[in-house]
């Protein structure tokens, strides 16, 4: 009988403390912590990077705390619908797709995703304009993708699950690939050095990241992308009945590209200014 | 509850669910021989070979089966050595990096079902054999194997479930089994629950297939 009212006092003291949490004043912020320089880890497994700091100080123009939690990818918005995390800040970009299950502040940054092939690969030196819009795509970017797709036949790419290049390599622009799809792009990274993947499609930094830091030869090749299946920009996740908190970010977001914040912390992190 | 998710995605499910069953039954074959080899060599007297074996079955038991694969698949990956030699064929496909961690995974618990089975064997049915004349090879084909056999069928059946939801970890390596397609469903979806309850379903429909086999078969070659 003892026991079972201990197990029983345990119980509640925990559902108490729990309670407690969830009733704080704080913003409980997702991020996958595997996708750098948006947000990645130090090696003492900090959360670190572009987003992060970001989050912490448009924290500070909202005038709460924040706390950022650790999330993988493939359940951040999921994660976000069942009230694990208040708003999601993890590179996701504003998609048609995903406005359909959550809200987006304003974008805050935006960069390019370009494909990657290893030093020495045939798809090296494919002719095409440094970079192609993909919102209302002109003859320039039309051919860029023809060409494209003649280069694609037949490889493995390899992509991240889940995302906007995701989308991309299965939206038909390319025409149709054998995709490979990874749960980090730390595995896009492994399985592109190991010739596993053919080429490679990710946020152009995620790749020249990569190359910094394992001295791999990693190379990007074609054009960059924006626009379209890309979506517009990346911006705070939030809950589509939570508009308190979207109206706070929005403003804090405003303030904070105002006062420079946002340049300064993306041209940090980034190495150029990729706020928006 | 999204109903109509659930319904709509029942097909594709289903269909990622038969490389699921493909994936399990090569490991399974392949893991079988293995396990049996490692059983027989595990009897051996010479203690060299008896370490061997014991080593094998400790480590693979003894390590998480997705560290398993992500060493297969990953790790191998990463020695450039590898990559120039004919192994590298094999190894290049997820496929085959997967059947190679489940066939060597499972493989070490057959060894052990085996083993056991081959030591409850009473020693008064091999004296039978050999008082009849029998030769000590057919002694061993023809009458402990077979209630080797018979003997290891519930913990064999067991291992066969346990490896049935094992193989949700190819997904970890690109493959798309069951629980690789769920996962995608829920990436566009962003509805987890209602994808997941279907694909559990579809696993424990498979289970209960594979515990009703096993059981058909305990009763056909039931000692009484």
């Amino acid at each position: 009988m003892n026991i079972l009212k201990k197990t029983i006092f345990s119980v509640l003291a925990s559902l108490l403390i729990i309670g407690n949490v969830h009733a704080s004043d704080k913003i409980k912020i997702g991020t996958e912590g595997a996708y750098p320089p948006w947000n990645s880890k130090d090696a003492s497994g900090k959360l670190i990077g572009f987003e992060v700091e970001l989050a912490y100080t448009l924290c500070r123009y909202i005038g709460k705390q924040c706390v950022i939690v650790e999330q993988d990818w493939d359940g951040m918005i999921p994660a976000l619908i069942m009230r694990k995390f208040d708003a999601i800040m993890a590179g996701m970009s504003i998609t048609d797709e995903r406005k359909k299950a959550i809200s987006f502040s304003q974008g805050y940054a935006d960069e390019v995703a370009s494909l990657a092939v290893m030093k020495g690969s045939d798809l090296e030196g494919m002719k095409t304009p440094a970079g192609i819009g993909l919102s209302s795509p002109n003859s320039d970017a039309k051919k860029a993708l023809k060409t494209i797709t003649a280069a694609l036949a037949g490889k493995t790419v390899c992509t991240q699950s889940g995302t906007i290049h995701q989308n991309f390599l299965e939206s038909g622009d390319v025409g149709k690939v054998n995709l490979r799809t990874y749960k980090t792009q730390d595995e896009v990274n492994l399985d592109l050095a190991s010739g596993r993947c053919d080429v490679a499609l990710a946020a152009a930094v995620a790749f020249s990241d990569y190359a910094e830091k394992s001295g791999k030869p990693v190379v990007l090749v074609g054009p960059t992308f924006s626009g379209g299946a890309f979506g517009n920009g990346v911006g705070v996740g939030i809950r589509q009945d939570d508009t308190e908190l979207l109206k706070a970010f929005n403003k804090a977001i405003d303030k904070a590209r105002k006062n420079g914040d946002i340049s300064r912390i993306a041209t940090k992190w980034f190495g150029f200014d990729a706020s928006m | 509850m999204d109903l109509e998710l659930m319904i709509n995605s029942l097909p594709k499910l289903l269909s990622a669910a038969l490389i699921t069953l493909k994936l399990l039954s090569v490991s399974l074959i392949i893991g079988l021989f293995i396990g049996l080899l490692f059983a027989i060599l595990r009897l051996n007297k010479n203690i060299f070979v008896n370490k061997f074996a014991y080593g094998y079955s400790y480590v693979f038991r003894g390590t998480p089966l997705l560290v398993q694969i992500f060493i297969i698949y990953f790790g191998l990956g990463q020695i450039e050595y590898l990559r120039s030699t004919f192994l590298w064929v094999i190894l290049k496909e997820p496929y085959w990096c997967a059947i190679i961690a489940f066939a060597l995974n499972t493989g070490a618990y057959t060894s052990e079902i085996l083993r056991s089975a081959f030591q409850t064997i009473k020693p008064g049915i091999i004296e039978a054999g050999k008082s009849l004349g029998i030769s000590n090879k057919i002694i061993f084909y023809k009458i402990q194997i077979p209630i080797a056999i018979r003997q290891s069928l519930p913990a064999y059946g067991n291992e066969i479930i346990l490896m049935m939801k094992g193989t949700s970890l190819a997904s970890t390596v690109t493959i798309m089994d069951l629980t690789g397609v769920a996962k995608y469903i829920i990436s566009t979806t962003f509805k987890p629950i209602e994808v997941f309850i279907v694909a559990g379903s579809i696993y424990l429909f498979m289970t209960f297939i594979i515990h009703n086999v096993i059981k058909f078969l305990e009763k056909k070659y039931s000692f009484n």
